[in-house]
């Protein structure tokens, strides 16, 4: 059978050489593989979803099992999740599964992103891989904020307005940006269709292809690797495809599917039920978006107000935070690549990935980024994070506006220092080394390398 | 016609196609235009591409061996090509001229996009509040100011338009000697009534909250909070412009009406939002 496939399209030398390919034996180098296995689950319960999910605003009256919501007037699109959630039989599963599988997809997009920035993967040859993931990064997050708009409920809807309120900051183009994406002012009955359109067709696409496009150019480029032994810039160390790795990422495959589904099952997640349908006059509280936007929103709480008119020109309070910060944030890490290389003046090629240490300014930089994110994820919840400290939202809010500013420079000293003195320990700068020597046989001393 | 003519002109139709689609789709015109543009548009590429490979690429004919794939083997052929100088030009022309039929095809293509959404117009700079306009809340029922109790707040809306999201005003009695208002403002509070727009200034969440004890208008989005009594003036949080505020009066029968539109743009900033654009309205 398999010869009589091959006689016509000659695939087994092909096959033969993907199943030896050479893959690194270290566990960072599946975060990747989550993701994309995350990717999977999503494909596969989004489909499910889809077949009942309706994408019209038109409203009815709702008339299911949950009680508290009898007799309100809700979009056909809330009821739709409502039905899904409560009458079709294994919808809601598939449901809390999707959501679960999208945070994870975003979180093992971002810890990947993360293990190439520290090691420093990015560099030549694997810039373009780089950018491309950069991308998928972004279609991920658009993947995530249009699907948790979907649902029509009254906390989805607020997210919406907030984003709409961003669009309409950017520079003179915004109001017309913000009509033309939601077909006119906030809130439309056009925009739940076109999420949805967005959602189940163009970023899937865009998605989907980038991803194989990301993965056709690790095959070419072959992996990049830790100085393990016998490691250089001319070969990979490491286990073939067949069977180790193929063993390792299907059982990883299966177990990542097992969590989502664990967590699917057990943790509640988006219960749209008691945030209600979307009215435009009221609005929930506390709104907590999810994680990996929760960033934007701490931006516009901590922001101070500040909306200079000068020249007949106004710039909105959420231009800074909302438009500006972003576009910098993604712009920085977009270009880093190229950045790092124009300012170290190295364009080497680079196939040994560096340890965090070995690059204190890279890993200083870095570090300062995350902390920036985990403060203002931490802005995000002020108002729940003020709670659990006991103290007033408003002396929350202003510990934090200092806090954005010194714990990212403090971070940043501090990683710079530690790494340099580890570098240096190692390289045995700077402090007198301790030193085993040994008696050679020839009558001479040599030193006795611990290493 | 010789075949860099025949492509020229293939691409100009190509070209003049493109700008009528773009002139269609601005000035309107019928569904028939709209193909026949995009006809020409296309029909025009497409026949220059098609002449410019039967007449101007000279590709003499080549044989590929066939393998079976039990015995894989690669063999690579090269093609021979000579251009003198007047070709060469002749064909960067041609080669320009594609690129830009190419670019203004895609310009063509893309401008249907425009149908998304409406141009803002005055949207952003009004409501439907117009002067006579009475406040009814949001079982339809006019208020006179002695229905509302004292630091109670109620959604109000213009009578006929209960429920458009940008024209939901928050009604508040309070005290109408603790009331300082921007000079010029204070006929606008009669008996203690003040009305302003409930769309925060900060992002356009609706401003849901009131403090009564405080006099402080609360945004659940980001904590903006508004100081009742001094116009709704910002006093935390990112907002940095007051709730607009409703001028209000009350009519012969004793209901609350409106004495016009807020005076300025309501909810979320946009960088050219003073300069109102006249409409009449
Ligand atoms: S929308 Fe009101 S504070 Fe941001």
């Amino acid at each position: 059978m398999l010869t009589w496939i091959d006689e016509r399209l000659g695939l087994a030398d092909w096959a033969r050489a993907g199943l030896r390919k050479v893959f690194p034996d270290h566990w960072s180098f599946l975060l990747g593989e989550v993701a994309l296995f995350c990717l999977v689950v999503l494909v596969l319960t989004g489909v499910f979803l889809t077949l009942f999910y309706v994408p019209d605003a038109t409203t009815v009256t709702y008339s299911g099992p949950w009680l508290p919501l009898r007799g309100q007037t809700v979009s056909a699109a809330y009821d739709s999740v409502m039905r899904l959630s409560f009458e079709v039989r294994a919808g809601l599963v598939m449901r809390q599964i999707h959501h679960w599988a999208a945070l994870v997809f975003v979180a093992a997009i971002v810890v990947h992103l993360l293990r190439i920035f520290f090691t420093g993967a990015f560099r030549r040859p694997r810039e373009i891989n780089w950018l491309i993931g950069i991308g998928l990064l972004l279609l991920a997050l658009a993947m995530g904020i249009t699907g948790y708009s979907l649902p029509d409920d009254l906390l989805s809807g607020t997210g919406l307005r907030v984003i709409y309120s961003v669009v309409i900051a950017i520079p003179f183009i915004g109001p017309y940006l913000a009509f033309l994406v939601f077909g006119g002012e906030f809130p439309t009955s056009e925009i739940i269709s076109r999420l949805f359109v967005f959602h189940v067709m163009l970023l899937p696409a865009l998605l989907i292809g980038g991803v194989l496009v990301h993965l056709a150019i690790l095959v070419r480029q072959k992996h990049s690797q830790y100085a393990v032994p016998r490691a250089t810039e001319h070969n990979v160390v490491g286990r073939a495809f067949w069977p180790s790795q193929a063993f390792k990422s299907t059982g990883l495959a299966i177990l990542t599917a097992a969590v989502l589904a664990l967590m699917g099952g057990l943790v509640q997640i988006n219960p749209i039920w008691s945030y209600g349908p979307f009215d435009a006059t009221t609005v929930s509280s506390p709104a907590q978006p999810d994680w990996y936007v929760g960033w934007l929103d701490g931006a516009l709480r901590l922001f101070p107000p500040i909306e200079i008119t000068a020249l007949g020109v106004t710039i909105p309070s959420p231009f800074i935070p909302g438009v500006l910060l972003p576009g910098i944030a993604f712009g920085i890490m977009t270009l880093w690549p190229f950045l790092e290389a124009w300012v170290t003046g190295e364009h080497a090629e680079h196939q040994i990935l560096d340890g965090p240490r070995q690059r204190p300014l890279r890993t200083a930089f870095g570090v300062a980024g995350l902390l920036v994110f985990v403060i203002l994820t931490l802005a995000g919840g002020n108002d729940v994070v003020a709670l659990i400290f006991g103290v007033p939202v408003e002396a929350m809010t202003n510990i934090l506006r200092v806090a954005i500013v010194v714990v990212p420079l403090l971070g940043f000293g501090l990683t710079y220092r530690v790494c340099t003195e580890m570098r240096d320990a190692r390289a045995g700068i700077g402090h007198p080394r301790m030193v085993r020597l040994r008696r050679t046989s020839a009558g001479g001393f040599e030193e006795d390398d611990p290493d | 016609m010789t075949a860099p003519r025949a492509v020229a002109l293939a691409l100009a139709i190509s070209i003049l196609g493109s700008l009528a689609l773009v002139a269609i789709y601005v000035f309107g015109g019928s569904i028939q235009l709209q193909g026949i543009g995009l006809a020409l548009a296309l029909g025009g590429l497409g026949t220059a591409i098609v002449i410019w490979a039967v007449g101007l690429i000279e590709a003499p004919i080549e044989v590929e061996e066939r393998h079976s794939f039990a015995a894989q083997e690669r063999e690579a052929s090269i093609a021979e090509g000579a251009a003198d100088g007047e070709q060469i030009s002749r064909r960067r022309f041609l080669s320009r001229l594609l690129a830009g039929a190419g670019a203004i095809l895609t310009a063509a293509l893309v401008l249907p996009a425009f149908s998304l959404g409406p141009q803002p117009g005055t949207d952003l700079f009004r409501t439907a509040w117009r002067r006579g306009m009475r406040l009814v809340d949001a079982g339809n029922q006019p208020l006179r100011p002695d229905d509302i109790v004292l630091d109670s707040v109620t959604t109000v809306f213009p009578e006929g338009f209960v429920g458009r999201p940008d024209t939901q005003t928050l009604l508040i009695k309070v005290r109408p000697s603790d009331l300082a208002l921007p000079s010029g403002r204070d006929a606008w509070a009669p008996e203690g009534c003040i009305a302003y727009s409930k769309v925060c200034t900060h992002a356009g969440c609706p401003v849901g909250l009131y403090r009564a004890r405080e006099h402080l208008l609360l945004c659940p989005c980001h904590q903006s909070t508004f100081d009742v009594l001094r116009g709704a003036t910002p006093i935390f949080g990112p907002a940095a412009r007051p709730l607009p505020q409703l001028p209000m009066e009350v009519d012969p029968e004793g209901y609350l009406v409106a004495l016009g539109d807020f005076p300025e743009p309501i909810g979320p900033g946009f960088w050219d939002m003073t300069h109102i654009p006249a409409d009449g309205g």
